[in-house]
């Protein structure tokens, strides 16, 4: 038995047979050719195939992975498509009579050099992408399909590294694990696996690759980042009990729906999930969460063209409220800045979009786009029941003047006869410093405080979420966001609110304990971490 | 002819991503020619997606746009107005 070490990015057990990734060996031969028109004709046929190819790829990633991450493939379409990569290819097949797969890798070399030697890392890596586009491109020529050939056998898929094109390209059903001996945490084979709920160790090293065949038996444990080659009966039957324990785990989960959120000594907390559109409610229901703590309302203005008008939101609010049948559904406003692009809204480019016009800053400075979302909200408010809850707070003018605007919409939809629901609750996201700092006074003025974990701690650490340089210096326990959240919960039972967590650390299972003795009232979470976090409540004796 | 230069703000700089839509932004003029130009290195043509992002313009660089036929200043108004919202 040999034993190897990466990073775990997912933790579960996969055991099986070895596939090693195999790529089509681009073994290019120059040949001389007499018909340069047929030549180039193939190049053109090519180019096609391989614009089908990374468009089907674009699309399954979009499904898979989202839209960031599969942004990528839609470069290597415009890459594709370059006027002078094409011209280069053409003027090789013109002047020196050769077939067209050498043209192609001749210039993806040129090109791939002129990436590789520029003194910028991003635009270093960028030669890859020449290379994985100008592969595919020779394979289309050769008629072959694209990337690396996989048995039909489930198996555990072994590589160096995969190409984001090769990691979305691979058959979900037919992959037990991943293991690559380089790449981060944050390369799209370790997004793609948690995305597929499959056990991944990226990182095991060169010698890992050496030391493997097609066939080998091999045990991957996801949770350490161990991985086992040719496995002794000892450490086979402990994994094989650990993966047994996995499967026993997610089976009691599901045991734990239509259980109550309750501590053993009979404190009640609410378990709410948030969401990011009409389409996550499904997950809300399966997962048996008491309501939705966050809806993310930003999707309606993401995927309009123009500014979603009231009926279109009506009709989308209307539809979650009816969905959870009387559970509680709390809308965010819009929460949108320079960091998340809306074309439309015509945002300027800000150095610092964190700190920028994001949010109720864009609501309070544009009132119509702001009432015509509160009337939406308002109406929708008749159909179950409601909570509106504003981002980005930071003082006590500011939700004065929210609760102006929700007064006018209510005195307009009075004078127009339209239902609402009269006690429709208020809150805010206490999500900045200043706000915690002055829940005291923001408290008597709404019903509900939702702590927003991500932004409280970016903004009380100063530390940029988007800068991974900054990993080893975000303390996601640090005191001063604790004990931000303590003051805020005890301000806002002092003065008749309740306060949730609707950020990361709700989900965090080693602060659950903590978040109740503060007295936080309702964690919303992600649907998938619902039913573990009530395990977790249902562990928890507040008396001792 | 019109003319103008634009100083990026964005830390990335032109990238893959704003260079493919700046490509596709500036192949939907019908007979406008742009170039662009960054100090010290020979002027690409502003349809050449390789070429721009050769180029390694970074946060800080000054770009000079010109814009040739056509349209010239609902182009150029356009360039302007993408630069500042993306860039």
């Amino acid at each position: 038995m040999i034993v190897y070490k990466g990073k775990g990015v997912y933790g579960a057990v996969a055991i099986g047979r070895v596939s090693v990734f195999k790529r089509q060996a681009a073994a290019v031969r120059r040949t001389v050719i007499e018909d340069t028109a047929a030549e180039l004709a193939r190049i053109e046929t090519a180019k096609q195939k391989a614009v089908e190819q990374l468009t089907a790829i674009y699309e399954k990633a979009l499904k898979e992975v989202g839209e960031a991450n599969a942004e990528i493939f839609e470069i290597h379409i415009m890459m594709l498509d370059d006027e002078d990569y094409n011209d280069s290819i053409k003027s090789i097949i013109e002047t020196q009579k050769v077939n067209a797969e050498y043209a192609v890798a001749v210039t993806s070399d040129n090109f791939a050099d002129m990436f590789a030697a520029m003194d910028d890392a991003y635009m270093q890596a960028r030669s890859a992408d020449v290379k994985d586009i100008s592969n595919r491109l020779i394979a289309c020529l050769s008629g072959g399909g694209s990337g690396g050939g996989l048995s039909d056998d489930k198996a555990i898929i072994c590589a160096d590294d995969l190409a984001p094109s090769e990691t979305v390209s691979l058959d979900k059903d037919k992959v037990l694990a991943f293991v690559t001996a380089y790449g981060s945490s944050n390369s799209h084979t370790a997004i793609l696996a948690r995305n597929m709920n499959i056990a991944a160790v990226i990182g095991a090293g060169s010698e890992f690759l050496e030391g493997i065949r097609d066939g080998d038996m091999m045990i991957v444990d996801g949770h350490t980042g161990e991985i086992f080659v040719d496995p002794d009966e000892e450490t086979m039957a402990r994994l094989e009990a650990k993966q047994a324990e996995d499967i026993r785990k997610k089976q009691l989960l599901q045991e734990l729906k239509g259980k109550e959120n309750v501590t053993l000594d009979g404190r009640s907390v609410k378990i709410y999930a948030n969401i990011g559109g009409v389409g996550g409610i499904g997950a809300v229901l399966a997962n048996d969460a008491g309501g939705i703590g966050l809806f993310r309302s930003e999707f309606l203005y993401l995927e309009s063209e123009d500014y979603p008008t009231e009926e279109q939101q009506f009709a989308a609010y209307k539809k979650v409220l009816e969905s959870m049948a009387g559970k509680k559904v709390i809308i965010r406003t819009l929460d949108i800045g320079a960091d998340k692009q809306i074309g439309y809204f015509g945002l300027d480019k800000e150095e610092n979009p964190a700190l920028g016009f994001r949010a109720i800053r864009i609501c309070l400075t544009r009132p119509g786009i702001f009432k015509t979302q509160l009337r939406a909200l308002f109406r929708a408010s008749a159909f179950g029941n409601l909570g509106i809850m504003f981002p980005m707070i930071t003082s006590v003018p500011e939700v004065e003047k929210c609760l102006e605007m929700c007064a006018e919409v209510k005195r307009e939809l009075t004078g127009e006869g339209i239902a609402f629901n009269e006690n429709t609750e208020i809150g805010i996201m206490i999500e900045t410093p200043a706000a915690a700092v002055i829940s005291d006074k923001l408290a008597p003025m709404v019903d509900f405080f939702s702590v927003g974990t991500n932004d409280l701690t970016q903004y009380t650490l100063a530390c940029d979420r988007q800068n991974a340089k900054l990993e080893a210096f975000v303390d996601t326990h640090h005191e001063a966001v604790l004990r931000l959240i303590e003051m805020s919960a005890k301000n806002a039972h002092e003065n008749g609110a309740w306060i949730g967590i609707c950020g990361e650390l709700a989900a965090d299972l080693t602060l659950t304990e903590t978040f109740l003795r503060m007295g936080i009232d309702e964690l919303s979470v992600s649907a998938p971490f619902v039913l573990p976090l009530r395990e977790k409540v249902r562990s928890i004796d507040l008396s001792k | 002819m019109k003319e103008f230069t634009y100083t990026i703000k964005d830390a990335l700089g032109i990238h893959a991503r704003p260079a493919g839509n700046l490509v596709k932004l500036i192949k939907s003029f019908s007979g406008t020619a742009v170039t662009i130009e960054k100090e010290g290195k020979p002027a690409v043509s502003g349809s050449a997606l390789m070429k721009l992002m050769g180029l390694g313009v970074k946060c800080g660089d000054t770009v000079k746009f010109k814009i040739d036929g056509g349209d010239e200043a609902a182009a150029a108004a356009a360039l302007e107005e993408f630069m500042n919202a993306n860039l």
